[in-house]
């Protein structure tokens, strides 16, 4: 009987789950880890919904460049939690969501602490800055910058706040005393700019 | 010298590296997004090393590319600053960036490294339909 409450239970579940993606307009969620391929598959999956939503070029362009950026981010730097099985790839949440007048692209991943105060300053450094503050700090980056092990340019949230216009939107939950969960939300706006 | 001629695809850009002087083509176009930035790119600066040490009297350098992603922005820049110090070594070096007319995007990341790299550079729109 516990067996049977238990799979009510889980369909319950999924009915819930899908009216609050609904609710948020949410395209597109996941969990797991971010490979090539994944990146490959959300990235066609969205620009096949966007052309048939007949969203403008540049607004594909730019949700393309946002969700290749940050599925790189997980894959990259995300701290691999509880994985049983050793992997290259990070693994985070992925999630998509389109409003009337914008996509939202949010990610979510396990970092260690001590990498907080470092990400917080860079995020903060980024969102103070205008359109000319960024592109000039875009080039100090890329001139000077050395490509990581994992072939990060450190160039990506640079690349997302210019190449959307907005600040970014973050956050650090605190796991335990040595993991946070790190929330980052970008907007793309679906009118012609 | 060995011709590079890698084929395009939906995450790596079409290469053709060829000094033939009768007729030489310098071109990287297409996507650039590849799961391994420095194996893809490697082999072409790797290249261009070989080919600096004898080039032909001119080098036109076109990179007519729709997508890069920042990882292969910093390769393309390495890639940029091969022909710089060959037009430093005073041999005849035009890079020509051309873009859709109607990204702008892609014009700007043209007039950034255009900014970057002190080598002659030309912008080329050119249009989709």
């Amino acid at each position: 009987m516990a067996d049977l409450k238990n799979k009510q239970e889980s369909l319950d579940f999924v009915y819930e789950f899908y009216v609050k993606m609904k609710k948020n307009n949410i395209n597109l969620a996941y969990e797991g880890e971010i490979t090539h391929q994944i990146t490959k598959a959300f990235t066609s999956l969205t620009e096949n919904n966007m052309t048939r939503e007949q969203d403008y070029n540049s607004v594909q362009k730019k949700v393309f460049h946002v969700m290749v950026e940050c599925l790189q981010n997980i894959s990259k730097h995300a701290e691999n939690r509880n994985s049983v099985v050793s992997s290259k790839d990070g693994r985070g949440i992925f999630m998509v969501s389109k409003g009337e007048t914008e996509y939202n692209v949010t990610t979510g991943n396990v970092v260690k602490n001590e990498k907080v105060d470092d990400l917080t300053r860079i995020l903060e450094n980024i969102n103070n800055l205008d359109k000319d503050g960024l592109n000039l700090l875009y080039k100090q980056q890329i001139r000077e910058g050395r490509l990581s092990e994992k072939g990060g340019a450190g160039l990506g949230f640079i690349d997302i706040a210019r190449k959307t216009g907005q600040k970014l939107i973050y956050s650090f939950l605190k796991i335990d005393d040595e993991k946070s969960f790190f929330v980052l939300t970008s907007t793309i706006s679906r009118l012609k700019d | 010298m060995q011709v590079i001629k890698i084929q395009g695809s939906d995450d790596t850009p079409k290469v053709i590296l060829d000094a033939n002087p009768a007729e030489p083509i310098f071109e990287i176009s297409g996507r650039s997004l590849p799961e391994d930035v420095v194996a893809f790119y490697e082999p072409i600066l790797e290249w261009l090393d070989d080919y600096a040490k004898a080039p032909l009297p001119q080098t036109v350098f076109n990179f007519k590319l729709e997508y890069f992603n920042t990882a292969s922005s910093k390769l393309l820049l390495d890639v940029l600053l091969k022909l710089e110090e060959m037009y430093d070594n005073g041999n005849n070096v035009l890079v020509r960036w051309h873009y859709p007319d109607d990204d702008e995007d892609m014009e700007e990341a043209g007039e950034e490294y255009a900014d970057i790299v002190e080598v002659p550079f030309e912008q080329v729109s050119y249009s989709i339909d």
